[in-house]
């Protein structure tokens, strides 16, 4: 079976350390063989958070420089931050909005003028995807949805062997009810974009 | 029900490296089970004490370490399977009664989880732990990915009962936080009721009776050897004239890269589980099996020169090498990439990475450290100590936990930190050794770990200095787990709640000032009291860690924050002296965030100009 190795990347409180267990719970239940690596530590004091999902023939838990397959990030500065994990041939599907460390809010550092990055970020690699994803978020009446968009761009790209209707179930069955209507919408919609965004 | 309960044998589960263990655990009929959180080992215990609310099995956070390995040992020798959990520089905490319960050994199965930390994710070191094993002369096994977590911790218990000795599991990092598929197995009754059968003679380790044990000891290391042969997780994959030995998550990245390179056909890998004892005859056989042996370890190169030792008694010429070949180095973690470099220079494969993106024109990128959180009471207890500590040629010990991210802008108020509790006991070295002001830093937690014996050596050896303690009612750093000065009520225990104060006095010291840190004006005056006195005197700063309060239902109910713009000034003396990570700067306005804004009204404190207010 092919390998796919997936980083996914974010900022305490985004939500991604979900995102990358529901992708892992639904690739158990759909026989994919799979493995999650996550960094916790100091999350919730606003660090960086990463976490790697890795399905198929392989059993290493880490993604090392120049192989990841698809990198899932939340912020558009992380990023960047991880880009060298990625190689010629990788997807990139980004957050466009961003969350400025607060070393920038106090003055300490500037951060990067988003288009240029992007852009940048365009030349090398084969695929990008980009979301505003915290308006899609705000859109379907749930800020804390950003990493159901994200989740929704990564299945919406095709570049994971698991499907809308699978990965629908596990939120269906793995999220909070009360928020279960706005996530599922912005999946749906995460998924939305990425078709439209497809090659 | 918890879901590591669950009584289908057969069932695949997604379950955190950690989740594993404590599953495994329960599989073996675990009826005892104490630990001091820390990271990577914290998530072993959070399922004990959840399960401990539905079962009879009894859990406890104990102080530290060293008090948990005792209480375990208790259990143990009492005929109780039991566990105890802790990080690796833990250990070294528990080191003083593990050496001797070597010795003593234990009635029913006892189980060590040992989490090693290779890089550092959230230690203060890298240490090595499997010499631990090698020191105390205990097993100690080393699983290589989630299912295995679950097998070998059952495994250890028979282990353990077998040789009547502690076993130590030792993890990484890595492993303690992947989750990947587990089968569940059956789980076998809990024998909750102990018996201790006294027998001093083996168990009151006077010297005359530690003699023997030490060669009851050696005798049991013997079998251990004897059992190492057949241990099902020390493994020969493969087959070839080219030997790689791993351990751990390096097994992993051995397997990929050995079929990445296409040259499974001509290597064998020697897995092993069981790190030690070493059983000699069959590393030998291993050795003579092959032309030629790579040694894939992180950190220490502890197998590479057993393993020459070996080679050596047994007339076996084999190159062996592991450190230093490729990058293969004593420090940090090790990755894919970088064991399949090493194994394809090592035998020659010709072989070349796919080159990552070229990142060099990026620019360059704010970085994004870790922060106390928006509201966090530590931030106001330092600010308010900065007010008289500010301006005078000062040292501040600080500790370990959350309030060791003071040392970062604009707060900087951290000079020195080696251990728990060491804030206490290097502040009285430094202000003896010195004619500087010395203001130490410790958390409530790591107070009742270790700072009391520091704090009665001030008292008595009559130092000088002002110890801070900042109590938030919790073990907020590792995820926020009792201890013995919380109330407990809102989590559902009637514990007794030990208070810090009452410590404090009881120690002997007389200057004892208590505050609230939100209120800066009453914090600031005690301080400064604090600092006139002439002797060691202590301020406990209390206030509910924001996070804690929020996960019990107790979030404060108070108005976020706002700068009302036409009074600002815009001198920026919030964002430069405080920084709650609420504030941002808007073009060239300080604003307040009102989603992360907790209320605290510390900034309202600060700002000359009276220009913030909560939200109408
Ligand atoms: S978790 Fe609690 S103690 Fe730690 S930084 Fe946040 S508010 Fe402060
Ligand atoms: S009141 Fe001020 S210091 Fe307190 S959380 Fe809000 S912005 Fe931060």
């Amino acid at each position: 079976m092919d390998t796919t190795r997936i980083i996914c990347v974010g900022v305490g409180g985004q939500g991604n350390l979900l995102a990358s267990n529901l992708l892992g719970q639904t690739a158990l239940r759909l026989g994919i063989p799979v493995v999650v690596s996550e960094i916790h530590g100091m999350a919730q004091r606003g660090g960086v958070v990463e976490s790697a999902v890795l399905m198929g023939d392989v059993t290493s838990p880490i993604v090392s420089d120049g192989e990841c397959d698809i990198l899932l990030s939340f912020e558009p500065v992380e990023t960047a931050r991880l880009l060298a994990r990625c190689n010629k041939d990788s997807l990139v599907i980004t957050n466009v909005q961003p969350l400025p460390p607060f070393t920038v809010s106090v003055g300490q550092g500037t951060y990067p003028s988003v288009d240029e990055l992007l852009e940048k970020f365009r030349t090398k690699v084969r695929k990008m995807i980009t979301l505003r994803g915290n308006q899609i978020a705000e859109d379907v009446g749930n800020p804390l949805s950003l990493n159901m968009v994200m989740l929704g761009a990564l299945i919406g790209s095709g570049a994971t062997p698991i499907g809308e209707e699978a990965m629908k179930e596990t939120i269906s069955t793995m999220t909070k009810k009360a928020f279960l209507e706005s996530n599922l919408k912005a999946f749906e919609m995460g998924v939305g974009e990425a078709k439209k965004q497809a090659d | 029900m918890h879901k590591l309960l669950t009584d289908s044998p057969g069932t695949k589960m997604l379950l955190l490296g950690n989740e594993a263990i404590a599953r495994g655990a329960m599989e073996a009929g675990v009826a005892f089970a104490t630990c001091y959180p820390g990271t990577p080992s914290s998530e072993i215990p959070e399922q004990f004490f959840n399960i401990s609310k539905e079962t009879d099995l009894y859990f406890e956070y104990s102080t530290n370490e060293k008090v948990a390995m005792e209480v375990a040992a208790g259990a143990a020798v009492s005929g109780l399977r039991t566990i105890v959990t802790m990080k690796h520089v833990g250990l070294n905490v528990a080191a003083d009664p593990l050496m001797t319960l070597a010795y003593t050994g234990v009635n029913a199965g006892m189980v060590i989880i040992n989490a090693d930390d290779p890089s550092l994710f959230s230690s203060q070191n890298e240490q090595d732990n499997r010499f631990y094993a090698r020191l105390s002369g205990l097993p100690m096994l080393e699983p290589t990915n989630v299912q295995e977590m679950k097998d070998v911790t059952v495994h250890a218990f028979e282990l353990s009962e077998a040789l009547k000795l502690p076993v130590i599991i030792r993890t990484t990092t890595r492993l303690a936080h992947i989750r990947g598929p587990v089968v569940l197995d059956e789980m076998k009754p809990r024998k909750r009721a102990g018996y201790f059968e006294k027998n001093p003679f083996h168990f009151v380790t006077v010297p005359a009776v530690s003699r023997k044990l030490h060669g009851l000891l050696l005798e049991r290391d013997e079998k251990a050897k004897e059992m190492a042969k057949d241990f099902p997780y020390n493994e020969v994959i493969g087959d070839g004239k080219w030997g790689v030995v791993a351990n751990g998550v390096s097994v992993n990245y051995v397997k990929d890269a050995v079929s990445d390179l296409g040259i499974a056909d001509r290597v064998r890998i020697l897995k092993l589980g069981m790190t030690w004892p070493l059983n000699k005859t069959y590393i030998a056989d291993f050795l003579r099996s092959v032309e030629k042996v790579l040694v894939v370890e992180e950190l220490e190169p502890v197998l590479e020169n057993d393993l020459k030792v070996i080679a050596q008694e047994n007339g076996i010429t084999v190159p062996i090498e592991g450190k230093g070949v490729g990058r293969l180095s004593r420090l940090y973690e090790y990755d894919p990439r970088m064991v399949r470099e090493a194994v394809a220079a090592y035998f020659g494969i010709d072989y070349t990475s796919t080159p990552p993106v070229d990142v060099s024109d990026l620019p360059e990128l704010p970085a994004r450290p870790p922060n106390l959180c928006p509201g966090c009471p530590h931030r106001a207890t330092y600010y308010a100590v900065k007010q008289v500590y500010g301006n005078v040629d000062s040292i501040r010990p600080t500790d370990i936990g959350c309030y060791t991210l003071g040392l970062l802008p604009p707060i900087s108020m951290a000079d020195f930190v080696i251990c728990m509790g060491s804030s206490v006991s290097s502040g009285c070295g430094f202000a003896t050794a010195t004619d500087q002001k010395v203001v130490s830093f410790i958390g409530d937690s790591t107070f009742f770990h270790s700072g009391i014996t520091g704090l009665i050596n001030a008292v008595h050896n009559n130092h000088k200095f002002t110890l801070v303690i900042l109590d938030n009612g919790t073990t907020a750093m590792t995820g926020h787990q009792p201890h013995p000065g919380m109330d407990a009520s809102p989590m559902g225990f009637d514990w007794p709640q030990i208070s810090v104060e009452d410590v404090v006095r009881g120690c002997g010291v007389k200057d004892v000032h208590v505050v609230k840190p939100f209120n800066l004006k009453k914090t600031i005056e005690a301080v400064r009291a604090a600092y006139e006195y002439d002797g060691i005197s202590v301020i406990i700063s209390k206030e509910i860690c924001p996070l804690f309060a929020k996960s019990i239902g107790k979030a404060r109910k108070g108005r976020p924050f706002t700068v009302d713009q036409e009074k600002c000034k815009n001198h920026r003396d919030c964002l430069n002296l405080l920084a709650c990570p609420a504030m941002f700067l808007d073009g060239e306005q300080v604003q307040i965030d009102k989603n992360l804004c907790i209320g605290c009204s510390v900034c309202a404190q600060v700002c000359p100009e009276n220009a913030i207010k909560p939200l109408k």
